[in-house]
């Protein structure tokens, strides 16, 4: 790989918490003193990222107060599957585990712009260059803060904060060996999530006996499909506003030569075009991302919900069927019972799942949407003041 | 230069090219344009007059003006570009936003350059323009449109002037080497600031081509959503994004009308700087022919006066005499083309600084429109940002 990428890659250590996107979907999770965690730092390195998580806990369970542990991303994946797995907890929306660290765009960006660095002046090539590991740095801070909501959220969940696991993973100071799935694994997981798909469909199919389900079974899967699409067309919406910026850069250091003034206008406001990029990305594109995700989890209780609602009147036809024959009775009734107390207690804490994920929903939308317009405005007046300044000078002197 | 000024004062001279029209049909129908003159000058025969004229019409007129003064050493203004592709679709009747855009488009360059001639005091005072400018009935004879040879001249005329000079000049005057350089980093920096622009204007369509697409999908997603103050704040902002696109589209339209037209003109225009700069090497080179010249014809006769041939001496006596008298008219010309080229390009720097500060401005405060613009949708949106509970 080129040289600039290779100084970049190696060591790159998240700077200090400024204002991080963490804000953008993180709301209304109380910071409670009896068990805080969050991403202390983070190391970038050739493939990987190293996450240290710090925690801070008045709980008798932990050993210490404070402290803190290495993981890195299949360790974080492996957290959230257990939880998916356990069947205690399928009545709980999951929190959906953080997206897998992916620098390959903004890497391959730099390796083009290192191949690049004979056709260009030290000038546009030193710019492009900050300009690039700027992403960079955008892109690691997105994804210590999606590793960190993630943890915010399980710290936060009445139920899932007391798992072992997440115990385990907070404290544990080695590696968790926690290796990727190989290929037969994933194979089988390709294979559960068809047969769940097809199962899903089949379940949705179920009249619900509670109005109140039914409603958030119809209003999910439209929600769940037009967030899906919102998050991609804004995600080309701000890809098209980052594009436009290398191609100000050279116009600027172009106009260089004619109009010193009208260039450092250009570099100013391109500068300007470039936060207003990365603040609707923060803003919108991973707000709509994370609700994407987080509905698609909502999606999945109501489908464990659908389940156990058919497995439980499956379960009565056949007790009826037993009673008739008066054959195996006994055991059609202890199945029978099994599944209406899986039933109901799914039902009981679904429900409050659902309305704190609304409450949950509407916040975040109201910060961001907030945080966005103001954002927006402030780029705006300083672009409008820049340019007024610029015209001022140049009708000013004749 | 304190004369140029006081003329500028004195006369009022407004070009205005406007109604393109089309006549005809098929393949040899063709664009009328409509050019308006409005003056106080003596010269014309009235305050405001108005004449039809078609592109192959203005094409001509250069044809005219470069065959007369560009030896001199004048900058004559060039005409915009013929354009197969653009004119064809309008023949063929392509009712379509882009033969639209490129009808403007032609006009626009059309008025600019007419504007470059007659701001032109020696151009002004040719009476080819007047006539152009004045006469009513267009015969094929007085404004004649561009013939096949006559094309063919422009093209050999136009790659003459490109193509590196071969002649090698004794530069006496460094001012001339200084600025030819200066003029050719000038075409590399514009081209390339060009084709920037251009590409600038594509993103920025596509921008706004995105922007649209997700201002519909957040518009569906306000509706889905079931919190009532939460599914009108979405569809507010579906709205601003609506407007957004709209906005981007004005923009890059103002990129490309503005910036980037502008720059091609100087493209154009600096290949008539770099022709009238050749043209003065033809002068010193035709100077310099004749020196060769009559040095032969000096050592013609002192060959016949050691031969002793008295018959021939008289033949080589005049001839020595008709080469002094050109290579004096020869320096004389040089001379005079140096000047002119000097003079021609100061004032050319001077429009150029004016015609490139008027632009920008322009497109600045078209920036700046915009900008205004989008405060205004923000500013309507945020109360409805706040407003959800």
């Amino acid at each position: 790989m080129g040289s600039i990428a290779a100084q970049l890659f190696s060591g790159l250590s998240r700077d200090i918490k400024s204002g991080s996107s963490l804000g953008s979907v993180n709301v209304d999770l109380q910071t409670d003193a009896t068990l805080q965690v969050d991403i202390s730092d983070a190391l970038s390195e050739r493939d990987k990222v190293k996450f240290t998580v710090h925690t801070k806990s008045t709980l008798p369970n932990f050993k210490q107060n404070e402290f803190s542990v290495v993981r890195q991303h299949e360790e974080f994946i492996w957290l959230h599957d257990s939880f998916v797995e356990n069947e205690e907890y399928a009545g709980y929306i999951i929190p959906p585990a953080p997206p897998r660290p992916d620098f390959d765009a903004s890497r391959e960006k730099l390796q083009k712009l290192g191949e690049g660095e004979g056709s260009m002046t030290k000038e546009e090539f030193t710019k492009m260059k900050q300009e690039l590991e700027a992403e960079y740095l955008a892109i690691f801070k997105k994804t210590v803060a999606m590793h960190e909501v993630f943890l915010c959220r399980v710290a936060a969940h009445p139920v899932l904060r007391k798992d072992m696991n997440f115990h385990v993973f907070l404290e544990y100071n080695q590696d968790l060996s926690v290796r990727g799935k190989n290929k037969r694994e994933k194979m089988e997981d390709f294979f559960k999530n068809v047969v769940k798909s097809a199962d899903g469909v089949l379940v949705a199919g179920v009249k619900d006996v509670d109005d109140f389900f039914e409603h958030e079974k119809t209003f999910l899967l439209e929600y769940h499909n037009r967030v899906k699409d919102a998050s991609s067309k804004s995600d080309r919406m701000i890809r098209s506003h980052k594009s436009k910026s290398p191609h100000c850069l050279i116009i600027s250091t172009c106009l260089g030569k004619f109009f010193l003034k009208v260039s450092e206008l250009f570099e100013k406001t391109r500068k300007i075009e470039a936060r207003v990029a990365a603040d609707e990305d923060l803003k919108l594109a991973d707000l709509l991302k994370y609700y994407l995700r987080e509905s698609q989890a909502a999606k999945d209780l109501l489908y464990r919900r659908g389940r156990a609602l058919v497995d439980y009147e499956n379960a009565n036809k056949a007790l009826d069927k037993a009673r008739a024959k008066n054959k195996d009775v006994l055991q059609a009734e202890t199945s029978q019972q099994v599944c209406c107390q899986k039933f109901e207690k799914i039902s009981e804490s679904a429900k409050q799942e659902l309305i704190d994920f609304k409450t949950r929903r509407v916040a975040a939308f109201r910060k961001n949407l907030v945080e966005l317009a103001e954002l927006e405005l402030k780029h705006a007046k300083g672009n409008l003041q820049l340019l007024q300044s610029c015209v001022g000078v140049l009708k000013g002197d004749t | 230069m304190q004369l140029e000024e006081e003329v500028e004062d004195k006369f009022e001279l407004n070009i205005s090219i406007t109604n393109p029209e089309k006549v005809g049909d098929g393949m040899n129908a063709y664009m009328a344009y409509k050019v308006s003159t409005q003056t106080t000058l003596p010269m014309f025969r009235s305050k405001t007059f108005t004449v039809r004229r078609r592109f192959s019409d203005f094409l001509g007129l250069y044809e005219k003006l470069s065959d007369k003064h560009t030896l001199n050493g004048y900058i004559v203004p060039p005409p915009p570009e013929k354009s197969i592709m653009g004119m064809t679709k309008v023949k063929v009747g392509k009712e379509d936003n882009s033969s639209a855009e490129f009808v403007e488009r032609r006009r626009a360059a059309l008025e600019r350059y007419l504007q470059r001639v007659v701001f032109h005091p020696s151009l002004l005072q040719d009476p080819d323009v007047r006539e152009f400018l004045e006469r009513d009935d267009v015969s094929s004879a007085c404004v004649c449109a561009l013939s096949g040879a006559g094309f063919l001249k422009m093209i050999n005329r136009a790659t003459d002037s490109l193509s590196k000079m071969t002649i090698k000049m004794n530069e006496s005057d460094v001012w001339f080497e200084e600025k030819l350089q200066e003029v050719e980093a000038e075409d590399q920096q514009l081209r390339k600031l060009h084709i920037m622009v251009d590409s600038l204007v594509g993103h920025r369509k596509e921008l706004s081509v995105n922007t649209g697409g997700f201002a519909k999908s957040v518009a569906m997603l306000g509706s889905s959503e079931d919190n009532t103050a939460l599914s009108r704040a979405l569809s507010q902002l579906a709205e601003v994004e609506d407007k957004m696109e709209q906005l981007h589209q004005e923009q890059a339209a103002s990129d490309s009308f503005c910036f980037a037209e502008l720059l091609a003109d100087y493209i154009r225009l600096l290949g008539s700087v770099r022709a009238s700069f050749d043209q003065r090497m033809k002068t010193w080179q035709r100077w310099q022919d004749a020196q060769n010249m009559l040095q032969k014809k000096r050592e013609t006769e002192a060959k016949l006066l050691w031969a002793n041939k008295p018959d021939k001496l008289q033949q080589a006596k005049d001839d020595i005499t008709e080469w002094e008298a050109k290579v004096t008219q020869y320096e004389r010309d040089f001379d005079r083309v140096s000047a002119t080229v000097r003079k021609e390009v100061l004032r050319f720097e001077k429009e150029k600084a004016r015609d490139f500060k008027k632009q920008i401005i322009k497109y600045l405060e078209s920036l700046l429109q915009s900008q205004q613009q989008l405060i205004k949708y923000w500013e309507a949106f945020l109360p409805e940002a706040k407003a959800i509970a």
